[in-house]
């Protein structure tokens, strides 16, 4: 399966974006997101940006005030997650210019749309900016 | 193509957006959030609402559902935006239909129609939709509606859909693999195809097929590595680059194929020794992505057949990642470690101060990754310290998960390698201390059993000597104020058979303090349970030995109480213990003979003892016996029989509950039906018994038995020091022999010589005395344990641990010194951060520079008089970020280029590619204050409690 969920989340804990790769009810979610947002932003920036749960991991990583975490099963490599993390906001960036926390509240929906392109069933399977953004664009056109 | 494009949503959205983003709480966003869905209730069923509207009334409800609430009410209205013709809104009606429903959802029918009209739809987008739809909304029975057009998508001109098509079979295959079987050949084909984004997919189930069955796809494994030298060789289309790297994701999938592919097959691995060291070579050690890739050719290493070269290379990457400052690295290392020291157990020798700093790490993660790889190098010669340590780590943390798997491997370490029996005694004891109510009871079970056996050596000495130190031990903490059930269990048990044994404590002494457990722990019937009978247990023995029982005031008073307990097991036991102190001495020691737990009971199956009471009965005129076999409608009682047979045999201690009586159905059905019961046809109420009669005899006597003896053997078997076969592969059984070959120093030279080691190669650092000690004692012998001898049971008893410890080869320490001095050769991780090295307190951690910089434009900011002194101090210090920053964004933009991971990794000529990156963004100055008017414009603004919200991500 490889990538469980992923999330956006401020500094102040608010989901800002979740997209869950395994179905999870309201109230798991909500469990779920408390725990390990409570877990991660407790973290400084020496320290791993991976954490260990259950039977999955969290890799993070926080742009201004932002974090990104994405859970993980355990035989994946961490760091490619990382650099998978910093991939979609690079991309993100590419469309909106500068990216910031509002762009992605104001266009919640577009967010979801490249993170469609980029990972499905878990896994990620695309990683051009150009394909990735290329029917989004398109669609804003209609 | 700046955000400002998209903003034709109404100020209603951007408000909703604007108080959400400012919520200082999580009390004040709920109630955001449910003011929200009282509008959106009103809202929604109006009629005739325009389809933007609508799409943007979607929106909020994924918002509410994003926040933690329940947007059930308007999932239908999701459902209906996905029959739009806008493009637009019918992806987003999937996107809100994925994020709300799962597959199971009575609303998923309603969708199934209209995902196959847009499967044929001329508009690839839609077919893209439809896909993305699928592959969260489709369940097994639904997949025969939509599986002929997915496979016809599968040949779609355009790459997109083709990609996602494969995608959607993938998950077809996940949810049902029986309903795909016949097409998984179409994945291989896919991987020809022109398309590197749908050959970069296909890897993905390619990947999950060949986890499952590695056999049938091993003629793949040229394809995989012509792809991968092909991507290696940056053959590929630059789209697919990230930061200087050819396709990095791809790469790293094709090596997870390929370490699975290689695994045990020789062959096999040798067609991938060239590509793998190639990128061994390759790869650009000072990006994070560059190491990522490095990381999976390790672990490729590590899982194919072993090949020296690439072992060495292997063990250079490891130790650059282990000198390395970032966690990251780190992390990243401890883990490679652990994989590669199962093929050469001898690398972890040259690494052993960089574990030891990891192990002492204020950082959790890493922490916890050190005693993993710690736990794959356990051996005799190290247990202790490691052990030791396990249960220290155990003790401090809270989390009862962790807690609980660290346990169970000290206890399994415990068993395999304890060097001492006294020393297992204490470990189990402070494991069951701090942990007990977390571990296994089977664990607790073992315990008792390996004290009441001894440790499978015939020495009746030490057997009791053991014994007495548990007793002894188990008194001391018995003064501790809370301690775990099934400790206490262990404790009363141990107290009752062995508390009086040796004579060191008297009767009085140990029911004394068996009754203070019972009232200590008066909620836990189990506990007094044990006690009783551990009570039990010690006057019978004093009877027994004749000598006179004065049964304490405070054990009267239990008795009392218990008698009268409302649990009828307690009851009985006390009532059983009554009778026995009642009984004379002969009586007692043939019902409760001294240390014969491990005795077998025999049972006397034919009731012989009975005959004569049968004969008179029946002369009597009584009805004579009717065996079970002609009484079908009872029982089967040989089935219990069976079940009393393999618990005697196996041991005499019996732990699991009874079997739950089952109900005796068939009793009531006439006797002339039941006794032809095979023939007839069988009435309904009958099944129960038909199928508990035929599985009852195999279960107990086969799975069950064996599962208990096997514990049993086990436990003796891992015990004895001579049986533990080392978990060595083939490859370092050479170098294994070389080391038996020499001559053997001394534990002390041991220590010193290993610390000369370590001087030599790095003189400049001064590492403390007792990290060099801990060092010692966990790698010391690293080499040294598979060297004993398979030389039957006997001799290896007879060579004391003492002697082995001191067997310390000298070759293995100058092969480790020898690694050591090469190992300095490649330049060290520490030159990445010297780019930009302003500050002395250089992190490889993006976020840091990140922050730094921006500290940076603050300063700078802060001197042009912007306005960013609208917040409060506090939260500038903490947020090293600014609102003037989207003013400045000229000075932003222009570091952005620098704070990006990558770049700042490397020399400053190679920004050159981010810089361009960046510029094409259009005007950037320009384009930020266009944004930032018109967000003051919709009336959000920055002024206000949030100013993070417009913050740049990227710096």
């Amino acid at each position: 399966m490889g990538i469980r969920f992923i999330l956006m989340v401020n500094k102040q804990g608010q989901t800002r974006l979740a997209q869950y790769y395994e179905w999870l009810t309201l109230e798991e979610r909500r469990a779920l997101e408390g725990e390990i947002v409570r877990k991660c932003l407790a973290r400084n920036e020496q320290q791993c940006s991976f954490v260990e749960q259950r039977n999955y991991k969290i890799v993070y990583r926080r742009y201004a005030s932002l974090f990104f975490l994405v859970g993980v099963d355990n035989d994946e490599n961490e760091l490619a997650i990382l650099e998978f993390i910093h991939l979609l906001v690079e991309t993100m960036d590419r469309h909106f210019g500068n990216v910031c926390e509002l762009d992605i509240m104001f266009h919640l929906e577009k967010a979801h749309f490249m993170l469609e392109e980029m990972v499905m069933n878990g896994c990620i399977v695309e990683t051009s900016k150009a394909n990735i953004l290329t029917p989004v664009q398109l669609l804003e056109k209609t | 193509m700046g955000s400002q494009g998209g903003f034709y949503q109404s100020k209603e959205f951007l408000d909703l957006v604007k108080s959400i983003g400012e919520a200082r709480s999580k009390a004040e966003e709920d109630r955001i959030v449910l003011n929200e869905i009282e509008t959106l209730k009103r809202r929604i069923s109006e009629p005739d609402i325009p389809k933007r509207k609508m799409k943007e009334y979607i929106i909020r409800l994924v918002y509410i559902e994003m926040l933690g609430h329940d947007a059930s009410f308007g999932y239908i209205h999701a459902v209906k935006m996905t029959h739009d013709d806008s493009l637009l809104v019918k992806r987003t009606g999937y996107l809100a239909v994925t994020l709300f429903l799962n597959e199971d959802h009575d609303l998923i029918i309603l969708i199934v129609n209209t995902i196959q009209k847009d499967l044929k739809s001329d508009n690839y987008l839609v077919v893209c939709a439809a896909l993305n739809a699928v592959c969260k909304l489709i369940n097994e029975e639904t997949i025969p509606a939509v599986l002929p057009q997915v496979m016809e998508l599968l040949a779609h001109p355009k790459e997109a859909v083709r990609k996602k098509a494969i995608m959607a079979l993938h998950r077809f295959y996940q949810k049902s693999p029986s309903s795909v079987s016949h097409l998984v050949s179409n994945f291989r084909k896919r991987l020809c195809d022109n398309d590197p984004g749908v050959m970069g997919a296909t890897l993905c189930p390619l990947f999950e097929l060949i986890a499952r069955d590695v056999n049938s796809y091993k003629d793949l494994v040229i394809s995989f590595v012509s792809i991968l030298k092909q991507v290696a060789e940056r053959r590929l289309s630059k789209a697919y680059d990230y930061h200087q790297m050819p396709a990095p994701f791809i790469q790293i999938k094709l090596l997870k194929i390929l370490a699975l592919l290689g695994s045990g097959d020789k062959q096999a691995s040798e067609n991938m020794y060239t590509v793998v060291g190639d990128i061994f070579r390759k790869c650009d050690s000072s990006s994070n992505i560059g190491n990522a890739v490095l990381y999976e050719c390790i672990c490729c290493v590590s899982s194919i057949y072993p090949n020296p070269k690439l072992l060495e290379s292997a063990a250079d990457v490891i130790s650059r990642f282990l000198k390395s400052d970032s966690h990251n690295l780190k992390y990243m290392g401890i883990d490679a470690l652990g994989r590669l020291i199962k093929i050469s157990p001898e690398i972890a020798e040259q690494h052993q101060l960089a574990v030891i700093d990891c192990l002492e790490d204020p950082d959790d993660t890493l922490k916890r990754k050190t005693f993993e790889l710690l736990y794959k190098m356990t051996k005799s010669t190290n247990v202790e310290v490691i052990v030791d340590r396990m249960i220290d780590y155990m003790i401090s943390i809270n989390d009862n998960h962790y807690k609980t798997e660290i346990a169970s491997r000290c206890v399994e370490l415990a068993e395999q390698f304890a060097p001492s029996n006294q020393w297992f005694i204490q470990t189990m004891n402070r494991v069951f201390e701090h942990a007990g109510d977390l571990v296994n009871i089977k664990v607790a079970h073992n315990l008792m059993r390996l004290i009441a056996e001894g440790f499978g050596e015939d020495d009746d000495n030490a057997d009791t000597k053991l014994r007495s130190s548990a007793v002894e031990s188990y008194l001391r903490i018995l003064g501790e104020p809370k301690l775990p059930s099934v400790f206490l269990q262990v404790i009363c048990w141990v107290l009752g058979e062995y508390g009086t044994a040796d004579g060191m404590f008297s009767a009085s002494d140990i029911t004394g303090k068996l009754c203070d457990v019972a009232e200590a722990y008066s909620n836990d019937e189990t506990v007094k349970a044990y006690a009783t009978t551990a009570l039990m247990k010690i006057y019978a023995f004093e009877i027994a030995a004749r000598r006179k029982v004065d049964m304490l005031p405070e054990c009267q008073s239990l008795m009392e109480e218990l008698l009268a307990s409302h649990s009828t097991d307690l009851q009985q036991r006390a009532y059983e213990l009554q009778a026995v102190i009642g009984l004379d001495a002969h009586a007692v020691a043939c019902i409760m003979p001294s240390d014969a737990s491990c005795e077998d009971i025999e049972v006397d199956r034919d009731l012989s003892f009975l005959n004569d009471y049968i004969q008179e009965a029946i002369e009597k005129g009584a009805q004579p016996y009717i065996p079970e076999s002609e009484r079908s409608g009872m029982l089967n009682i040989s089935n219990f029989r069976n079940q009393d047979h393999h618990e005697a045999s196996s041991h005499g201690l019996r732990f699991e509950a009874y079997e739950l009586p089952k109900p005796a159905v068939q009793s009531r059905i006439p006797q002339t039906l039941i006794a032809s019961t095979e023939i007839v046809p069988v009435p309904e109420p009958m099944y129960p018994r038909e199928s508990y009669q035929t599985t009852m005899p195999s279960i107990p006597s086969d799975a069950g038995s064996a599962e208990l003896k096997l514990r049993l053997e086990g436990v003796q078997k891992k015990w004895g020091r001579s049986t533990y076969t080392p978990a060595t592969s083939t490859s370092n059984s050479t170098s294994q022999k070389t080391v038996n070959g020499t001559s053997q120093g001394d534990g002390a030279s041991t220590v010193s010589s290993m610390r000369e080691t370590y001087d030599s190669r790095k003189p400049q650092v001064e590492v403390s005395h007792e990290k060099q000690k801990l060092a010692a004692s966990l790698f010391g012998g690293s080499s040294k344990t598979e060297k004993s001898p398979a030389t039957g049971h006997k001799a290896a008893k007879a060579s004391s641990h003492v002697v082995e410890k001191s067997h310390v080869p000298k070759s293995s320490l100058e092969v480790a010194s020898e690694k050591a001095t090469p190992a300095q050769q490649p330049p060290d991780l520490l030159d990445l951060g010297e780019p930009t090295a302003t500050s002395t307190a250089l992190q490889l951690d993006p976020f840091k520079q990140l922050e730094g910089l921006l500290d940076a434009t603050e300063v700078a900011s802060a001197v042009n008089g912007a306005p960013a002194a609208s917040r409060s101090p506090d939260i500038m210090a903490l947020y090293a970020d600014t609102a003037a920053g989207i003013h400045n964004k000229n000075d932003a933009d222009l570091l952005s280029g620098l704070s990006n991971p990558s770049v700042t990794n490397m020399p400053g000529t190679t920004a050159m590619p981010q810089v361009t990156q960046s510029s094409s963004k259009g005007p950037n100055p320009k384009d930020s204050l266009e944004k930032d008017a018109l967000v003051r414009q919709m009336g959000v603004n920055p002024s206000s409690q949030n100013p993070n919200l417009f913050k740049d991500l990227l710096g």
